[in-house]
Formats: structure tokens, C-alpha cells, sequence
């Protein structure tokens, strides 16, 4: 998929009308990809969870492996690019280990890739080879105290003073913020004559003058991904260091770097729906009420059988929406935003049955669907919530298969 | 160019339904553009007439009619045609 459909197609592909299976790179990349998360991620998830924290030893090791950044445009290591289809298969084994690690992933390849696309060349100069490789780990600063789903109504300002620009204001729920090097922030633009009050994106270095952190504690899902407050107060930056023009912070710039974070997090939804249909097989199969196996009662296969049916569908949507990413079609971000919608909704549903099927025991620490129902639960939210697709995607046309 | 004008209009027509475009109308204060569908038509752009479409280039001008869409594209396409 992916990059093997823009290939020449094969006799047997063009006679069957439709080809739709993984390359054996892909499949290879599968595989490599459940094999490290076996190993270094999820027999380690719960405690990161309890801890609130996923150790720097993680983040490094992303990084070794070429997975932070792995498909910015200048990567040349670690055989250059990862196609869409490949990224998405590693979201989702990320996802299937360990929700907060599959959020840095996300959320340091959304503004990576946004400030590529919309810096300026010097800007690009600056940071592009630094992000790409991960070196300096990037965080969207969007969220404010009173500004979530309605992204525009962000009170963070920024004053051009000489060639500065001042920002000042709060940012919340930043994820990874922690400890991210660079953050996109958006923010509200005073003092422009004939553009007073209009959005834009800044690039603002975690080192900038007037720039505090606070770790915050005690979210319920994605409880590892380190997420921070941002207090700005005249926070310092380089004029050079807006991110596209003013008035198109909002509507390009975030827009950009939202529709990758929404890929991201379709998949890594469809990551927690097959870690829970995971569990829930293995569980099912040993654990005996009223003298046979849970997986021979009825009730208990129908939820399986539900939760087979909607985690192969949402993946279905993630490759649809991959490939058309891929191929660069427009269609691509209403088809990026319906894998969203479902998959989230996939997971959460995934997620509350697995608990069901574990009766008390999912309720514990000791068994890991409680968290995958908590981190499915965030997944509804980010990016857009559930409601807020639910407003939007009917305005899209979509082209039929 | 005319050819340019009606693959631009025959995007726009899949989010203005039962409207019929003009080369001229501000697409913007119909009220039909939100930020997913800026992205789209950036992306449309971009993929039907083999540009990029740069920081520099993002004026509202630029986007806010078929005719001006196009005038983009003839720079764009114009440029890019003394380069090569």
C-alpha cells in the first residue's frame, strides 16, 4: 500500500480491479516495529503509567531507531522517508504498547512537519535538519485555560517590538512540554495596522526569555506523556521566527499540523482497539465461568466478534486515508478526519467492552484494559473531539471507492 | 487558462452546493471556507497543477476568487516555466 500501489500495477492487480495488501517491506517493517515494542515499551507501560512519566531512555531510543521524524521530507538515514502506510503501521504497534509514547510520535511529527511546510526558508534552515532527526523534540502549544474545541478563540498575544516579537499568555494540556525543545505556539497578533487581532503560528525555543513550564499530574488517559503548562509572559522570540504569514496561523499552519495529528491518532486508535481485542482473546480463552471458557459463551463472542469487526474497519479507513496521503490527494484531510472520527470511537468502544469481559479484574492495575479504556477515552478528545467531527465531516464531499 | 478556471470551479462546486460560482465571488465571505477546507484547496492546488505553494504565497488575495486562484497559478506556473 502506499508506496506499492503508486508502482506500476500488475497484471493480476489490474484484472482483479483493486489491490489492497501490505509490501513485504511493509509487512518486514510490521513486524520489526511489534518486535521493539515487545521488548522496550509494553511490559514496561503500566508502570510508566502509574509513574506519570515515560523515561528518557525511551525517547532516545525512538530517536536511534529513525522513528521520531521518520517521515520528514529530509530524512536521508535509515533508508529516507517512511511511506505513510509503514508510519501508520508503526503508530499503531506504538499505540498497541503504549499510548503515551505513540503521543510523542505524534505530537513531535505534527510540528516538525508543519514548521516545514510553512517556515520560512531561513526557519527551515535553522530547524529543519534538528527536528527531522528528533534532536530537538517539537510540541504543539495550541490549548489555552479557556480555549480548547474553539481553537480561534485563543488569548495569547503577541506584540512585534522591533524585531521581536513578545508573546504573552497561557498554554495547557501541551503534551510532552516537559521537556520538548521547541514548541508552535498559536497566538493573537496585536499592534499590526491593518490586521489587528488576526492569528499566527511562532516558533518559540523552550529556552526563550520569559518562558515557564509547569508539569501537570493526574489526567486520566495518556498519563506518561508528560504534559506541561506554558506560562509566556513577554516571551521573547526572533521576528524571523513566525511559522507562514499572519491571519493563517490558525487555518494553515495548525490546520496542517492537526490533519498529520489526526492520522497519527487514527491510528494509534486502532492500536488500543487490537491491544484490547488482544487482551480479551487471551483472557477469554482461559478464564472459565460456569464451567466452560468466557470465549464459549455467546455474549462474550459477540462482543468479540464487534470488536474484530470495528478495529479491521477503522483500519481499513487508516489505509484509505494513507494512501490518499500518499498520493497526495486532496481528498485526503475529510478522509484523515473520518478515520479519526471512527477509530476513536472504535477504541473507546473496544476498550469498554474489554473491561466488561474482564469483570473486576479490568477494573485493577494488574490488567492493562483499564488503561487502554482511559487512554482510548483521550483519543475522542485531541485533535478535534468526537463532536466536533461530527459537525464537520458532513460539510466534506466525499468520493466514493 | 479557461481550462485552469473550470478545474477550480469544479472543486469549489463539491463544497458550494446549489451555488453557482463566479469567477469573480469572494469565496471567503460566502461563508463556506473554514480552515479544513483552506487546507484542501491548498492541497487541490498544489496536486492538479504540480505547484507548491509556499509561506510567501499565503495573501488572502491569492485565494479568495476563481479568477485570483488563477492569476496564482499563471505566476506560479509562469516562474516556474523561466526557471526551468
Amino acid at each position: 500500500m502506499g508506496q506499492l500501489e503508486s508502482a506500476a500495477p500488475k497484471a493480476d492487480a489490474a484484472t482483479a480491479g483493486m489491490k489492497m495488501e501490505l509490501s513485504d517491506a511493509q509487512k518486514e517493517s510490521r513486524l520489526r516495529f511489534r518486535d521493539f515494542v515487545q521488548q522496550h515499551i509494553s511490559p514496561f507501560a503500566g508502570q510508566w503509567d502509574r509513574e506519570q512519566r515515560v523515561p528518557l531512555e525511551i525517547v532516545d531510543a525512538l530517536r536511534a531507531r529513525g522513528y521520531l521524524g521518520a517521515v520528514h521530507p529530509t530524512r536521508n538515514d535509515h533508508g529516507g522517508p517512511m511511506d505513510l502506510i509503514t508510519y501508520g503501521l508503526l503508530t499503531e504497534e506504538l499505540a498497541r504498547g503504549c499510548s503515551s509514547v505513540r503521543s510523542l510520535l505524534t505530537v513531535h511529527d505534527m510540528v516538525s512537519l508543519g514548521i516545514w511546510r510553512w517556515g520560512s526558508r531561513d526557519l527551515k534552515a535553522q530547524y529543519g535538519t534538528a527536528t527531522a532527526s528528533a534532536q530537538l523534540l517539537c510540541a504543539l502549544a495550541l490549548s489555552e485555560p479557556e480555549a480548547g474545541s474553539d481553537a480561534a478563540s485563543v488569548s495569547t498575544m503577541a506584540t512585534l517590538s522591533g524585531d521581536e516579537y513578545l508573546l504573552t499568555g497561557t498554554k495547557k494540556w501541551i503534551t510532552f512540554g516537559q521537556i520538548a525543545d521547541l514548541f508552535l505556539v498559536l497566538a493573537r497578533c496585536q499592534n499590526q495596522v491593518d490586521q489587528t487581532g488576526q492569528l499566527a503560528a511562532f516558533l518559540v525555543p523552550a529556552t526563550s526569555s520569559g518562558l515557564t513550564r509547569t508539569a501537570l499530574t493526574g489526567i486520566v488517559g495518556t498519563r506518561a506523556s508528560l504534559l506541561a503548562q506554558l506560562d509566556l509572559h513577554e516571551c521573547r522570540i526572533p521576528k524571523s521566527h513566525l511559522v507562514g504569514r499572519i491571519g493563517f496561523g490558525l487555518t494553515h499552519v495548525v490546520a496542517t499540523v492537526l490533519d498529520h495529528g489526526r492520522y497519527s491518532v487514527a491510528w494509534g486508535s486502532v492500536g488500543i482497539a487490537q491491544a484490547c481485542l488482544d487482551a480479551c482473546l487471551d483472557y477469554t480463552s482461559q478464564r472459565k465461568q460456569f464451567g466452560r471458557e468466557l470465549r464459549d459463551h455467546q455474549l462474550v463472542q459477540q462482543k468479540l466478534t464487534d470488536m474484530i469487526a470495528s478495529t479491521r474497519a477503522a483500519r481499513l479507513l487508516c489505509y484509505r486515508a494513507g494512501y490518499l496521503r500518499e498520493t497526495q490527494d486532496p481528498g485526503a484531510t475529510a478522509e484523515t478526519l473520518l478515520a479519526k472520527y471512527f477509530a476513536s470511537r472504535a477504541a473507546v468502544n473496544a476498550a469498554n467492552d474489554a473491561v466488561h469481559l474482564h469483570g473486576a479484574n479490568g477494573l485493577t492495575e494488574e490488567y492493562e484494559v483499564a488503561r487502554y479504556l482511559r487512554d482510548a477515552k483521550v483519543m475522542e478528545i485531541i485533535e478535534g473531539s468526537t463532536e466536533i467531527q461530527q459537525i464537520t465531516i458532513p460539510k466534506f464531499s466525499f468520493s466514493e471507492l | 487558462m479557461e481550462e485552469r478556471k473550470t478545474k477550480i470551479r469544479a472543486f469549489l462546486s463539491k463544497s458550494f452546493r446549489n451555488r453557482e460560482l463566479q469567477d469573480d465571488d469572494d469565496i471567503f465571505s460566502l461563508g463556506f471556507v473554514n480552515s479544513l477546507l483552506a487546507l484542501q484547496l491548498v492541497n487541490f492546488l498544489q496536486k492538479e497543477f504540480s505547484i507548491t505553494v509556499e509561506d510567501e504565497d499565503l495573501d488572502f488575495e491569492n485565494f479568495k476568487s476563481i479568477n485570483n486562484m488563477n492569476a496564482l497559478l499563471e505566476r506560479k506556473l509562469g516562474s516556474a516555466a523561466v526557471q526551468g
